[in-house]
Protein backbone atom coordinates (compact mmCIF):
# COMPACT_ATOMS: atom_id res chain seq x y z
CA UNK A 1 0.00 0.00 0.00
CA UNK A 2 3.09 2.18 0.57
CA UNK A 3 4.00 1.63 -2.83
CA UNK A 4 4.79 5.03 -4.74
CA UNK A 5 6.30 5.68 -7.86
CA UNK A 6 9.08 9.08 -9.48
CA UNK A 7 7.16 10.91 -11.83
CA UNK A 8 8.10 14.73 -13.67
CA UNK A 9 5.99 17.53 -13.23
CA UNK A 10 4.73 19.06 -16.34
CA UNK A 11 2.63 21.79 -15.28
CA UNK A 12 1.40 23.20 -12.28
CA UNK A 13 -2.16 24.55 -10.97
CA UNK A 14 -3.94 26.50 -8.34
CA UNK A 15 -0.07 26.81 -7.33
CA UNK A 16 -0.59 28.92 -4.32
CA UNK A 17 -3.98 27.33 -3.09
CA UNK A 18 -2.59 25.50 0.26
CA UNK A 19 -5.73 22.32 -0.66
CA UNK A 20 -6.03 22.57 -4.13
CA UNK A 21 -2.34 22.55 -5.60
CA UNK A 22 -1.84 20.18 -8.46
CA UNK A 23 -0.29 19.37 -11.66
CA UNK A 24 -0.15 16.97 -14.94
CA UNK A 25 2.66 14.84 -13.82
CA UNK A 26 4.12 12.20 -16.13
CA UNK A 27 5.69 9.01 -15.08
CA UNK A 28 7.45 7.50 -18.67
CA UNK A 29 5.01 8.91 -20.32
CA UNK A 30 1.90 8.06 -18.58
CA UNK A 31 0.51 11.49 -17.33
CA UNK A 32 -1.63 11.26 -14.19
CA UNK A 33 -3.24 14.68 -12.62
CA UNK A 34 -1.76 14.54 -9.08
CA UNK A 35 -2.20 16.72 -5.63
CA UNK A 36 1.15 19.03 -5.26
CA UNK A 37 -0.61 20.51 -2.15
CA UNK A 38 2.54 18.40 0.33
CA UNK A 39 5.33 19.83 -2.45
CA UNK A 40 4.32 23.99 -2.12
CA UNK A 41 7.95 24.29 -3.48
CA UNK A 42 7.80 22.22 -6.32
CA UNK A 43 8.33 23.66 -10.05
CA UNK A 44 7.59 22.36 -13.49
CA UNK A 45 10.51 19.89 -13.90
CA UNK A 46 11.14 18.51 -10.90
CA UNK A 47 10.55 14.95 -10.46
CA UNK A 48 7.98 13.97 -7.13
CA UNK A 49 7.66 10.58 -5.39
CA UNK A 50 3.68 10.28 -6.03
CA UNK A 51 1.16 7.54 -3.48
CA UNK A 52 -2.37 7.62 -3.67
CA UNK A 53 -2.53 10.50 -6.22
CA UNK A 54 -0.42 12.91 -3.89
CA UNK A 55 3.32 13.91 -4.38
CA UNK A 56 4.73 13.15 -0.83
CA UNK A 57 7.78 14.75 -1.69
CA UNK A 58 10.27 15.89 -4.01
CA UNK A 59 12.97 13.82 -5.67
CA UNK A 60 16.88 14.99 -4.39
CA UNK A 61 18.59 14.15 -7.45
CA UNK A 62 21.76 14.71 -6.02
CA UNK A 63 21.41 12.16 -3.35
CA UNK A 64 19.88 9.90 -5.75
CA UNK A 65 22.96 9.88 -7.52
CA UNK A 66 25.14 9.68 -4.48
CA UNK A 67 23.48 6.36 -3.76
CA UNK A 68 24.70 4.90 -6.82
CA UNK A 69 27.69 6.24 -6.62
CA UNK A 70 28.35 4.82 -3.21
CA UNK A 71 27.38 1.35 -5.00
CA UNK A 72 29.87 2.07 -7.58
CA UNK A 73 32.75 2.52 -5.53
CA UNK A 74 31.69 -0.57 -3.70
CA UNK A 75 31.44 -2.34 -7.04
CA UNK A 76 35.44 -0.51 -7.59
CA UNK A 77 36.82 -2.17 -4.42
CA UNK A 78 35.56 -5.30 -5.34
CA UNK A 79 37.41 -5.56 -8.55
CA UNK B 1 11.32 4.73 -15.79
CA UNK B 2 13.73 7.16 -14.44
CA UNK B 3 14.96 6.96 -10.63
CA UNK B 4 13.61 3.15 -10.85
CA UNK B 5 15.57 0.87 -13.13
CA UNK B 6 19.50 2.54 -11.83
CA UNK B 7 17.94 0.80 -8.60
CA UNK B 8 17.73 -2.39 -10.26
CA UNK B 9 21.21 -3.01 -11.52
CA UNK B 10 22.60 -6.93 -11.55
CA UNK B 11 26.01 -5.15 -10.95
CA UNK B 12 25.12 -3.23 -8.13
CA UNK B 13 23.24 -6.16 -6.24
CA UNK B 14 26.50 -8.45 -6.70
CA UNK B 15 29.11 -5.51 -5.61
CA UNK B 16 26.50 -4.95 -2.40
CA UNK B 17 25.47 -8.83 -1.82
CA UNK B 18 29.55 -9.16 -1.81
CA UNK B 19 30.16 -6.62 0.66
CA UNK B 20 27.63 -7.85 2.98
CA UNK B 21 29.26 -11.31 2.84
CA UNK B 22 32.45 -9.75 3.72
CA UNK B 23 31.44 -7.87 6.80
CA UNK B 24 29.49 -10.62 8.71
CA UNK B 25 31.18 -12.64 11.34
CA UNK B 26 28.11 -13.73 13.16
CA UNK B 27 24.11 -14.50 12.86
CA UNK B 28 21.80 -11.25 12.86
CA UNK B 29 18.10 -10.47 11.99
CA UNK B 30 16.20 -8.25 10.56
CA UNK B 31 13.42 -6.98 10.09
CA UNK B 32 11.83 -4.91 7.19
CA UNK B 33 9.00 -3.05 8.31
CA UNK B 34 7.18 -2.57 5.53
CA UNK B 35 5.23 -4.91 3.83
CA UNK B 36 6.06 -3.57 0.07
CA UNK B 37 10.05 -4.08 1.16
CA UNK B 38 9.20 -7.85 1.69
CA UNK B 39 7.32 -8.39 -1.90
CA UNK B 40 10.50 -6.87 -3.09
CA UNK B 41 12.78 -9.04 -1.49
CA UNK B 42 10.89 -12.12 -2.40
CA UNK B 43 10.24 -10.75 -6.10
CA UNK B 44 14.06 -10.37 -6.69
CA UNK B 45 14.86 -13.34 -4.33
CA UNK B 46 17.44 -11.05 -2.18
CA UNK B 47 16.64 -12.93 0.70
CA UNK B 48 18.42 -16.18 -1.03
CA UNK B 49 21.79 -13.69 -2.27
CA UNK B 50 22.40 -13.06 1.66
CA UNK B 51 25.02 -14.84 3.62
CA UNK B 52 23.03 -17.84 5.76
CA UNK B 53 23.69 -15.23 8.70
CA UNK B 54 21.40 -13.17 7.78
CA UNK B 55 18.11 -13.71 8.53
CA UNK B 56 15.25 -11.28 7.07
CA UNK B 57 11.92 -11.66 9.65
CA UNK B 58 8.60 -9.91 8.07
CA UNK B 59 7.34 -7.17 10.12
CA UNK B 60 3.56 -5.78 10.08
CA UNK B 61 3.99 -3.29 7.64
CA UNK B 62 0.88 -4.01 5.69
CA UNK B 63 -2.02 -2.01 6.58
CA UNK B 64 -4.78 -4.37 4.98
CA UNK B 65 -3.21 -7.12 6.99
CA UNK B 66 -2.98 -5.08 10.61
CA UNK B 67 -6.80 -3.71 10.30
CA UNK B 68 -9.03 -5.82 13.02
CA UNK B 69 -11.79 -8.22 12.07
CA UNK B 70 -14.17 -5.94 13.32
CA UNK B 71 -13.56 -3.20 11.48
CA UNK B 72 -13.82 -4.90 8.19
CA UNK B 73 -17.15 -6.16 9.37
CA UNK B 74 -17.92 -2.44 9.85
CA UNK B 75 -16.86 -1.64 6.11
CA UNK B 76 -19.09 -4.38 5.39
CA UNK B 77 -21.84 -3.83 7.32
CA UNK B 78 -21.74 0.33 5.84
CA UNK B 79 -21.56 -1.55 2.16
CA UNK B 80 -24.27 -3.04 2.20
CA UNK B 81 -26.64 0.06 3.47
CA UNK B 82 -28.96 1.25 0.47
CA UNK B 83 -27.66 4.63 -0.97
CA UNK B 84 -23.90 3.60 -0.08
CA UNK B 85 -21.45 4.11 -2.51
CA UNK B 86 -18.91 2.15 -0.35
CA UNK B 87 -14.94 3.09 -1.67
CA UNK B 88 -11.87 1.21 -1.03
CA UNK B 89 -8.22 0.65 -1.86
CA UNK B 90 -8.26 -2.54 -4.23
CA UNK B 91 -5.92 -4.23 -1.77
CA UNK B 92 -8.89 -4.33 0.98
CA UNK B 93 -11.97 -5.46 -1.80
CA UNK B 94 -10.74 -9.20 -0.84
CA UNK B 95 -9.59 -9.35 2.60
CA UNK B 96 -12.56 -11.71 4.10
CA UNK B 97 -14.62 -10.64 7.42
CA UNK B 98 -16.51 -13.05 9.22
CA UNK B 99 -18.55 -13.98 6.54
CA UNK B 100 -17.86 -12.43 3.64
CA UNK B 101 -15.39 -9.89 1.92
CA UNK B 102 -16.38 -6.39 -0.08
CA UNK B 103 -16.20 -8.19 -3.46
CA UNK B 104 -19.39 -10.74 -1.66
CA UNK B 105 -21.08 -7.68 -0.92
CA UNK B 106 -21.05 -5.93 -4.00
CA UNK B 107 -22.10 -9.29 -5.66
CA UNK B 108 -25.57 -8.54 -3.84
CA UNK B 109 -26.04 -5.54 -5.26
CA UNK B 110 -23.94 -3.20 -3.27
CA UNK B 111 -22.14 -0.25 -5.03
CA UNK B 112 -18.43 -0.96 -3.74
CA UNK B 113 -15.84 0.90 -5.90
CA UNK B 114 -12.50 0.35 -5.98
CA UNK B 115 -10.27 4.18 -6.08
CA UNK B 116 -6.88 5.03 -6.76
CA UNK B 117 -6.78 8.32 -3.80
CA UNK B 118 -9.59 9.59 -1.55
CA UNK B 119 -9.66 13.00 -3.55
CA UNK B 120 -11.83 10.14 -6.45
CA UNK B 121 -14.39 9.28 -3.22
CA UNK B 122 -14.54 13.03 -2.31
CA UNK B 123 -15.41 13.36 -6.57
CA UNK B 124 -18.04 10.95 -6.38
CA UNK B 125 -19.54 12.19 -3.53
CA UNK B 126 -19.78 15.88 -5.29
CA UNK B 127 -21.19 14.44 -8.65
CA UNK B 128 -23.64 12.06 -6.50
CA UNK B 129 -25.33 14.44 -4.01
CA UNK B 130 -28.18 12.11 -3.54
CA UNK B 131 -25.87 9.03 -1.95
CA UNK B 132 -23.94 8.54 0.57
CA UNK B 133 -20.45 8.01 -0.39
CA UNK B 134 -17.96 6.02 1.96
CA UNK B 135 -14.25 5.78 2.13
CA UNK B 136 -12.51 3.36 3.89
CA UNK B 137 -9.08 4.91 4.95
CA UNK B 138 -6.64 2.25 5.69
CA UNK B 139 -3.03 2.99 5.69
CA UNK B 140 -0.03 4.22 7.59
CA UNK B 141 1.41 7.51 7.60
CA UNK B 142 2.08 7.65 4.04
CA UNK B 143 -1.96 7.42 2.79
CA UNK B 144 -2.99 9.15 6.24
CA UNK B 145 -2.03 12.66 4.34
CA UNK B 146 -4.20 11.94 1.67
CA UNK B 147 -7.16 11.16 3.84
CA UNK B 148 -6.68 14.58 5.62
CA UNK B 149 -6.71 16.16 2.41
CA UNK B 150 -9.85 14.57 1.34
CA UNK B 151 -11.81 15.70 4.74
CA UNK B 152 -10.36 19.50 4.34
CA UNK B 153 -11.64 19.83 0.63
CA UNK B 154 -14.92 18.14 1.86
CA UNK B 155 -14.76 20.75 4.43
CA UNK B 156 -13.76 23.38 1.87
CA UNK B 157 -16.68 22.87 -0.29
CA UNK B 158 -18.92 21.47 1.85
CA UNK B 159 -19.45 18.21 0.96
CA UNK B 160 -21.79 16.15 3.65
CA UNK B 161 -22.66 13.36 2.23
CA UNK B 162 -19.05 12.32 2.27
CA UNK B 163 -17.17 10.57 5.27
CA UNK B 164 -14.76 8.24 6.33
CA UNK B 165 -14.23 4.91 7.99
CA UNK B 166 -10.77 5.18 9.62
CA UNK B 167 -8.32 2.44 10.10
CA UNK B 168 -5.18 4.68 9.67
CA UNK B 169 -2.18 2.81 11.68
CA UNK B 170 1.30 4.84 13.08
CA UNK B 171 4.18 3.05 12.25
CA UNK B 172 6.52 3.89 15.37
CA UNK B 173 4.08 2.55 18.54
CA UNK B 174 4.22 -0.82 16.58
CA UNK B 175 7.88 -0.97 16.16
CA UNK B 176 7.93 -0.30 20.03
CA UNK B 177 5.78 -3.59 20.74
CA UNK B 178 7.71 -5.80 18.58
CA UNK B 179 11.21 -4.57 20.66
CA UNK B 180 9.62 -4.93 23.83
CA UNK B 181 8.50 -8.37 23.42
CA UNK B 182 9.99 -10.85 25.73
CA UNK B 183 10.36 -13.20 22.47
CA UNK B 184 11.99 -10.24 20.26
CA UNK B 185 14.58 -11.71 17.80
CA UNK B 186 14.65 -8.39 15.58
CA UNK B 187 18.25 -7.14 16.21
CA UNK B 188 18.00 -4.63 13.24
CA UNK B 189 15.05 -2.79 11.66
CA UNK B 190 14.80 -1.58 7.80
CA UNK B 191 12.32 1.28 8.28
CA UNK B 192 9.89 1.96 5.94
CA UNK B 193 11.26 4.30 3.32
CA UNK B 194 7.81 6.41 2.40
CA UNK B 195 6.14 6.08 5.69
CA UNK B 196 9.70 8.11 6.55
CA UNK B 197 8.93 10.42 3.30
CA UNK B 198 5.98 11.78 5.08
CA UNK B 199 7.09 11.65 9.24
CA UNK B 200 10.93 11.99 8.62
CA UNK B 201 12.91 9.61 10.64
CA UNK B 202 13.07 11.66 13.90
CA UNK B 203 10.88 10.00 15.80
CA UNK B 204 12.81 6.34 15.51
CA UNK B 205 16.49 8.16 16.96
CA UNK B 206 14.79 7.68 21.02
CA UNK B 207 13.84 3.98 20.47
CA UNK B 208 17.14 3.17 18.07
CA UNK B 209 18.88 4.62 21.70
CA UNK B 210 16.62 2.91 23.84
CA UNK B 211 16.82 -0.90 22.58
CA UNK B 212 20.49 -0.27 21.50
CA UNK B 213 19.25 -1.28 17.66
CA UNK B 214 20.20 0.22 13.79
CA UNK B 215 17.24 1.48 12.45
CA UNK B 216 17.78 2.02 9.13
CA UNK B 217 15.45 4.22 6.49
CA UNK B 218 15.24 1.92 3.30
CA UNK B 219 13.68 2.51 -0.31
CA UNK B 220 12.12 -0.30 -1.99
CA UNK B 221 14.21 -1.61 -4.73
CA UNK B 222 16.87 -4.22 -4.86
CA UNK B 223 19.70 -1.90 -4.45
CA UNK B 224 18.18 0.13 -2.03
CA UNK B 225 17.49 -3.11 0.68
CA UNK B 226 20.74 -4.48 0.19
CA UNK B 227 22.07 -1.20 0.97
CA UNK B 228 20.15 -1.35 3.56
CA UNK B 229 20.93 -4.47 5.07
CA UNK B 230 24.56 -3.43 4.26
CA UNK B 231 24.43 -0.31 6.70
CA UNK B 232 22.66 -2.34 9.24
CA UNK B 233 25.19 -5.38 9.21
CA UNK B 234 28.03 -2.77 9.65
CA UNK B 235 26.72 -1.06 12.20
CA UNK B 236 25.75 -4.48 14.25
CA UNK B 237 29.23 -6.02 13.74
CA UNK B 238 30.70 -2.61 14.82
CA UNK B 239 28.63 -2.53 17.89
CA UNK B 240 27.00 0.46 17.23
CA UNK B 241 23.30 1.42 17.12
CA UNK B 242 21.94 4.56 15.08
CA UNK B 243 19.07 5.83 12.77
CA UNK B 244 20.63 6.47 9.16
CA UNK B 245 18.91 7.46 6.12
CA UNK B 246 19.55 5.31 3.20
CA UNK B 247 16.86 6.50 1.18
CA UNK B 248 17.72 10.27 0.65
CA UNK B 249 16.68 10.75 -2.29
CA UNK B 250 13.10 10.60 -0.82
CA UNK B 251 13.88 11.21 2.98
CA UNK B 252 14.79 14.16 4.88
CA UNK B 253 15.29 13.83 8.96
CA UNK B 254 12.37 16.59 9.19
CA UNK B 255 9.81 14.70 6.91
CA UNK B 256 7.09 16.38 4.60
CA UNK B 257 6.00 19.20 7.01
CA UNK B 258 3.16 20.38 5.13
CA UNK B 259 1.40 16.86 4.64
CA UNK B 260 2.31 16.89 8.94
CA UNK B 261 0.50 20.10 9.27
CA UNK B 262 -2.66 19.47 7.63
CA UNK B 263 -2.88 15.62 8.90
CA UNK B 264 -2.34 17.76 12.62
CA UNK B 265 -5.52 19.37 11.86
CA UNK B 266 -7.46 16.41 10.99
CA UNK B 267 -6.08 13.25 12.89
CA UNK B 268 -5.00 12.73 16.97
CA UNK B 269 -3.37 9.80 18.05
CA UNK B 270 -5.73 6.93 19.30
CA UNK B 271 -5.28 3.76 20.94
CA UNK B 272 -6.04 0.85 18.49
CA UNK B 273 -6.58 -2.77 18.14
CA UNK B 274 -4.29 -4.71 15.83
CA UNK B 275 -4.62 -7.55 14.26
CA UNK B 276 -1.49 -10.20 15.95
CA UNK B 277 -0.09 -7.51 18.24
CA UNK B 278 -3.64 -6.41 20.10
CA UNK B 279 -4.30 -2.58 21.44
CA UNK B 280 -1.14 -0.11 20.89
CA UNK B 281 -1.40 2.72 23.12
CA UNK B 282 -1.34 5.78 20.51
CA UNK B 283 -1.03 3.51 17.22
CA UNK B 284 -4.30 4.88 15.40
CA UNK B 285 -5.30 8.02 13.44
CA UNK B 286 -8.24 9.20 15.16
CA UNK B 287 -10.39 12.08 14.01
CA UNK B 288 -10.31 15.36 15.93
CA UNK B 289 -13.84 16.16 17.25
CA UNK B 290 -14.31 18.72 14.75
CA UNK B 291 -14.36 16.25 12.08
CA UNK B 292 -16.30 13.86 13.94
CA UNK B 293 -19.73 15.12 11.80
CA UNK B 294 -17.42 13.27 8.82
CA UNK B 295 -16.96 10.11 11.03
CA UNK B 296 -18.63 7.01 9.07
CA UNK B 297 -18.29 5.68 12.53
CA UNK B 298 -20.78 7.62 14.04
CA UNK B 299 -22.83 8.33 10.93
CA UNK B 300 -24.02 4.74 10.36
CA UNK B 301 -25.67 2.44 13.57
CA UNK B 302 -22.37 0.17 13.60
CA UNK B 303 -23.73 -1.24 17.05
CA UNK B 304 -25.12 -4.56 15.25
CA UNK B 305 -21.58 -5.13 14.30
CA UNK B 306 -20.03 -8.17 16.58
CA UNK B 307 -16.41 -9.46 17.55
CA UNK B 308 -15.69 -11.75 15.32
CA UNK B 309 -15.36 -15.44 16.30
CA UNK B 310 -12.08 -17.42 16.06
CA UNK B 311 -10.42 -17.88 12.62
CA UNK B 312 -8.04 -20.45 11.90
CA UNK B 313 -5.61 -17.59 10.58
CA UNK B 314 -2.00 -17.27 11.93
CA UNK B 315 -1.74 -14.13 10.19
CA UNK B 316 -0.91 -12.81 14.11
CA UNK B 317 2.08 -14.77 14.25
CA UNK B 318 3.32 -13.73 10.74
CA UNK B 319 3.04 -10.06 11.31
CA UNK B 320 4.88 -10.23 14.74
CA UNK B 321 7.96 -12.40 12.45
CA UNK B 322 6.95 -15.51 14.85
CA UNK B 323 6.48 -17.65 12.22
CA UNK B 324 7.20 -17.48 8.51
CA UNK B 325 3.96 -18.14 6.29
CA UNK B 326 4.98 -21.17 4.93
CA UNK B 327 5.30 -22.32 8.39
CA UNK B 328 1.47 -21.75 9.20
CA UNK B 329 -0.61 -25.63 8.71
CA UNK B 330 -3.24 -23.28 6.53
CA UNK B 331 -0.50 -21.85 3.81
CA UNK B 332 -1.45 -23.05 0.31
CA UNK B 333 -3.93 -26.25 1.63
CA UNK B 334 -7.44 -24.42 3.15
CA UNK B 335 -6.19 -20.78 2.74
CA UNK B 336 -5.10 -19.42 -0.92
CA UNK B 337 -5.39 -16.27 -2.65
CA UNK B 338 -8.98 -17.67 -4.14
CA UNK B 339 -9.96 -18.71 -0.45
CA UNK B 340 -7.72 -16.29 1.93
CA UNK B 341 -8.40 -17.38 5.68
CA UNK B 342 -6.77 -13.92 6.42
CA UNK B 343 -5.41 -10.39 4.89
CA UNK B 344 -2.17 -11.68 4.84
CA UNK B 345 -2.84 -13.78 1.99
CA UNK B 346 -4.86 -11.53 0.24
CA UNK B 347 -3.10 -7.92 0.23
CA UNK B 348 -0.50 -7.06 -2.61
CA UNK B 349 1.81 -6.30 0.39
CA UNK B 350 0.96 -9.18 2.52
CA UNK B 351 3.66 -11.90 3.79
CA UNK B 352 1.66 -14.93 2.73
CA UNK B 353 0.66 -13.55 -0.55
CA UNK B 354 4.35 -12.71 -1.54
CA UNK B 355 5.47 -16.83 0.11
CA UNK B 356 2.78 -17.89 -2.59
CA UNK B 357 3.43 -16.18 -5.53
CA UNK B 358 7.22 -16.92 -5.15
CA UNK B 359 8.04 -19.35 -2.62
CA UNK B 360 5.72 -22.21 -3.88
Amino acid sequence: MCLAVPGQILSIEHADDILLRAGRVSFSGIVKEINLAYVPESQVGDYVIVHAGFALSILDEDEALKTLEAIAALDAADE
Amino acid sequence: MKYLDEYRDAKGVRALVNAIASRVTQPWTLMEICGGQTHAILKYGLDRLLPPQISLIHGPGCPVCVTAQIKIDQALHIAAQPGVIFCSFGDMLRVPGSRYDLLGVKAQGADVRMVYSPLDALTLARDNPDRQVVFFAVGFETTAPSTAMALLQARRFGVENFSVLVAHVRVPPAMEVLLSAPDNRVQGFLAAGHVCAVMGYWEYEPLSERFQLPIIVTGFEPLDILQGILACVEQLEQGRACVENHYGRAVTRAGNVAAQSLMNQVFMPVDLEWRGLGCIAGSGQGLRPEFEDLNADTRFDLSGVAEAEANPCMSGDVLTGRIKPDQCPAFAQSCTPEHPLGATMVSSEGACAAYYRYRR
